[in-house]
């Protein structure tokens, strides 16, 4: 580790997005033989970081250079020299062998443009060897699980002639052993002289993996420590900029009688689910991705069909043949991805409020305009979502000014049950802790809340009782949320 | 937003947001400077120009007033006698007939002094003096010709309006389908199916000397038939999730089928002559064709559709993301087939249009329209990827395409060289809205970085 000749050095970099800034006078070194780690919540700036330095996004001021001199300004030239990303989406192409991919844009070439698959087949092998994968060459790499393809990913880097090695959250979605098995190679190549960027939301991994660390913030770069320099809560207190007992803003609400009743619900991954809501009570459900937790909002919203269980909404049972059943009984799903579920980004905030409330403003099929405006004004002045206008395209608003207005949508629907799916995913710190703000205010108003989160410390700090699923079903409930620790939800979580 | 916009980018993002009229005014200008030619007066403002010529010549001098056959004629001769009369100048004689008439007239009058003709008759008139010695001396007088493009006499706008009326009115219909981010490529043998239908059911009842409600009937028949076929292609589209292109791209070789199979392959010429009237026939009072009345009042229609009401606001919303507008509980496949409904039966209202203006039905009728239709749509400047469009700029898009063929068959450029023309502005206008939208997005980051 010399800091005079860093291998990639990033200075002042900016870059800016309608409505939000997503980097700000951002540095960062790394280093070959080491593992920088990049922290910092959602929407603090790393993907934006990562894609500039990979070439598919441009910033505004800044620069990016390696060994010195400015890295190139296209992702195929970026790989060229030597900085290869590998995506949480991976970026094999899954019809294609794992040979084919692993030489894919690189192939070795004979006379005529014929391909040299014998080279090919002598330089996979060797390289597989070294990652210790044992796989077929002409497997489709849509039959290897995700472990094998991620490490199919690593080979195609190290075939390039990698210098750093840029991973975005790869351990997502790996299992614990798989993720152990992947630190020994990442060690082994760092023991190579690799130099490795890995972004992760895991703190455990963060102290297992990592030499040093830097956490963005907002879109500005917090600090740099040595990874043993600092304490876990020490940590956390960079990444979320206050202390984390402030970070929930809990107000129990009053409950009252039960207004959501699921029982037996299967469907798709989901197996005979059952609870109850009240009114006034945040419900947080938790497990880990892929535990079908967001299957559970969908089926009791009719957006998927149910093969069995009912839903009770107030007493009266819901036969969702589809949302429009869901919401006309006074049920509401605020999805997780906004932009591709919540909203019709070309249309205005205004109309993306309104639809769905249509009936609401109408006579005969005709849209009263004056009346539509003037509602949502109502919204937006009550919520405070901050807008420019009525018509400001719904896919330039911030991601909390985008769920309030989605918000917005239901309780002008007057919705009883409103199922939120990852609340806060995308949103910034600040706009964060608004929308928690915004589910004490819903609770207390009377609205039965689902919310399911993947940050178990939100689900600690906002639930007044917390579910568990794990593959389908339902493994736990704690009702004592206030002696409940991160540590004993994912118990539950992976029991 | 469009007021604060304005003012802030002044003229200039005006006018990018109008893009596609520019365009329009623009060739319009082109084609009004490349035929701009002297233009013969025809009717009563030919006589109005040629009276006060008249009035001016020597007193007692003898004026016949001549003219071909037809309405125009008439009109001319029966002006210029009346204003002659006003002033005390009556003519001694009046003609609007044949040659062969005028002719015997002349023969049988003498001491004709002035020969009062409009521009057509001029060379008839002029023969026939050169026939009969008496005339010898008379002079032959016809109103001053006028400067002005032939692209802009009423007559020819007109026609630019009826020629485009068929691919303008589907085109509604299509704006509908892609709004959805959608295709319908079966509009064009849509337009066959439906003119075989209706002209089959008139021949078949009645034939030449079907009634109107026959007519009717067969109108009728033509636009269900498109109607049922849109609708179809709708079910195959939501229920069976088959791709637009591909529902479509099969109903097309259906209708085209279908058309041969009742038409035997044959044209249908068994009509009445009040079948024409739809798509020949004008009002009596401005002289605007029933074609072009009916273009007007079904974009006004669809206009109030698209901007004003929950299904317009649906279709829009099914185009931008069809799953925020499920979760939304939005009737996703009933706005689709909704529209495809519409887009077939517009297709079977400009097969019956087609068929009126040719007075015939065929098989062969539309062949090549869907891609018509939707070059209109797409240079109107709605996106294909759904979401995205204005029934106005879909107007336009037809006008543009109207206008350029037009104005090269003015100019006498030949049909091969049109049809590449054709293609390039296309491309050409999709170019332009890309380059604009771009520039916009641009626009638009920079505020919101500004801003935020």
């Amino acid at each position: 580790m010399t800091d005079a000749s860093p291998l990639l050095r990033v200075s002042g970099l900016c870059r800016s997005y309608p409505g939000v800034r997503a980097l700000h006078e951002v540095d960062l070194d790394a280093c070959e033989g080491e593992v920088l780690a990049l922290l910092g919540e959602n929407g603090a700036g790393k993907s934006t970081l990562l894609k500039i330095v990979s070439g598919a996004e441009t910033s505004d001021a800044g620069t990016v250079e390696l060994r010195g001199s400015p890295l190139p300004r296209s992702p195929a030239e970026v790989t060229r020299a030597g900085v290869v990303t590998i995506y949480q989406e991976l970026s094999l192409v899954p019809q294609l062998s794992v040979r084919q991919n692993l030489f894919l844009g690189r192939e070795p070439v004979r006379r005529f443009g014929f391909v040299d698959r014998d080279e090919e087949r002598r330089r996979a092998e060797l390289v597989l060897e070294r990652l210790g994968l044992d796989v077929d060459l002409d497997t489709p790499v849509r039959e290897l699980e995700v472990a094998r393809q991620q490490l199919v990913e690593i080979a195609r880097a190290l075939l390039a002639d990698a210098a750093l090695l840029i991973m975005d959250e790869p351990t997502a979605a790996l299992t614990p052993r798989e993720v152990e098995r992947l630190f020994v190679i990442l060690r082994e190549l760092r023991a190579d002289g690799l130099g490795i960027v890995f972004v992760s939301h895991r703190l455990d991994e963060i102290d297992a993996i990592a030499d040093r660390i830097v956490v963005l913030r907002d879109g500005e770069s917090v600090g740099c420590w040595s990874a043993d320099a600092l304490s876990r809560d020490e940590l956390i207190e960079a990444m979320v900029g206050r202390p984390l007992d402030q970070e929930h803003p809990k107000q129990a609400a009053e409950l009252g009688e039960i207004v959501l009743e699921v029982e037996g619900l299967c469907g798709g991954p989901v197996r005979d689910v059952s609870f109850q809501v009240r009114a006034g009570e945040i419900v947080g459900l938790a497990g880990l991705v892929g535990a079908g937790r967001t299957e559970v909002a969908r089926l009791v919203f009719g957006a998927d069909r149910a093969t069995a269980g009912t839903v009770r909404v107030d007493g009266e049972v819901l036969n969702a043949t589809g949302p429009r059943d869901a919401i006309g009984a006074g049920v509401a799903l605020l999805t997780e991805d906004r932009k591709a579920q919540g909203l019709v980004l070309a249309l205005s905030s205004r109309e993306n409020f309104a639809l769905g409330n249509l009936d609401r403003w109408s006579r005969g099929g005709l849209i009263d305009g004056a009346r539509e405006r003037s509602v949502f004004a109502g919204h937006v002045e009550r919520l405070g979502i901050r807008v420019s206008g009525p018509e400001q395209p719904a896919g330039t608003l911030s991601g909390g000014n985008q769920q309030k207005l989605l918000v917005a949508r239901w309780l002008e629907r007057d919705c009883r049950v409103l199922l939120f799916d990852e609340p806060t995913r995308g949103i910034d710190v600040g706009a964060r802790h608004e929308i928690y703000l915004l589910l004490n205010e819903l609770a207390s108003r009377g609205k039965a809340i689902v919310m399911i989160s993947s940050e178990l410390p939100e689900v600690l700090g906002m639930s007044d009782r917390i579910l568990v699923m794990n593959e389908g079903r339902l493994r736990g409930e704690v009702d004592d949320v206030a002696s409940a620790t991160q540590e004993s939800l994912l118990a539950l979580a992976v029991s | 937003m469009t007021k604060t916009s304005s003012k802030r980018g002044g003229w200039r993002s005006w006018l990018a947001g109008q893009g596609m009229l520019g365009v329009l005014l623009a060739l319009c200008a082109l084609f009004s400077v490349l035929t701009l030619q002297p233009q013969q007066l025809a009717g009563t403002r030919a006589a109005e120009a040629l009276v006060d010529e008249l009035v001016d010549t020597a007193p007692g001098t003898s004026i016949a007033v001549l003219s071909r056959a037809g309405a125009e004629g008439e009109q001319f001769v029966d002006e210029l006698k009346r204003r002659l009369d006003e002033t005390g100048r009556s003519p001694i004689l009046t003609v609007a007939g044949s040659p062969a008439a005028i002719r015997a007239a002349l023969e049988g009058a003498s001491g004709v002094d002035v020969l009062a003709v409009p521009s057509d008759t001029a060379a008839i008139v002029g023969s026939i003096q050169s026939d009969l010695p008496g005339l010898g001396g008379a002079r032959l007088m016809s109103p001053p010709t006028r400067s002005w493009p032939t692209f802009l006499l009423k007559s020819n706008l007109l026609n630019v309006a009826s020629q485009i009326a068929v691919i303008a009115i589907i085109a509604i219909g299509m704006t509908m389908v892609i709004l959805t981010a959608g295709i319908d490529l079966s509009v064009g043998s849509l337009i066959a199916l439906s003119a075989v239908v209706t002209t089959w059911t008139i021949a078949r009842m009645g034939g030449v000397e079907a009634s109107l409600p026959i007519v009717l009937l067969g109108a009728l028949g033509g636009l269900l038939a498109g109607a049922v076929t849109g609708a179809l292609s709708g079910l195959v589209i939501t229920r069976f999730r088959v791709p637009p292109f591909i529902a479509t791209l099969a109903m097309m070789q259906v209708g085209s089928g279908l058309a041969y199979l009742i038409s035997r392959g044959r044209p249908i010429h068994e009509l009445p002559d009040g079948f024409e009237t739809l798509g020949r026939g004008a009002d009596p009072l401005l002289g605007i064709p029933h074609a072009v009345t009916l273009m007007v009042v079904l974009y006004v229609g669809a206009w109030v559709l698209l901007e004003r009401t929950v299904l317009g606001r649906y279709l829009h919303a099914v185009g931008g993301n069809p799953e925020a507008a499920r979760l939304a509980g939005v009737p996703v496949r009933r706005v689709l087939l909704f529209a495809y409904t519409c887009c077939g039966a517009l297709a079977g209202l400009g097969g019956v249009l087609m068929a009126s203006q040719l007075k015939s039905g065929a098989p062969t009728y539309g062949q090549s329209y869907e891609l018509h239709v939707i070059a209109a749509v797409v240079v109107g400047g709605t996106s294909l990827f759904g979401g995205e469009g204005k029934i106005t700029g879909t107007l336009i898009g037809a006008l543009i395409m109207g206008v350029i063929n037009n104005g090269m068959n003015l100019t006498n450029v030949e049909s091969y060289t049109q049809k590449v023309v054709l293609g390039l502005v296309i491309l050409a206008a999709v170019l332009f809205e890309q380059l604009r939208k771009h520039s916009a997005e641009k626009r638009a980051a920079r505020a919101g970085a500004a801003s935020g």
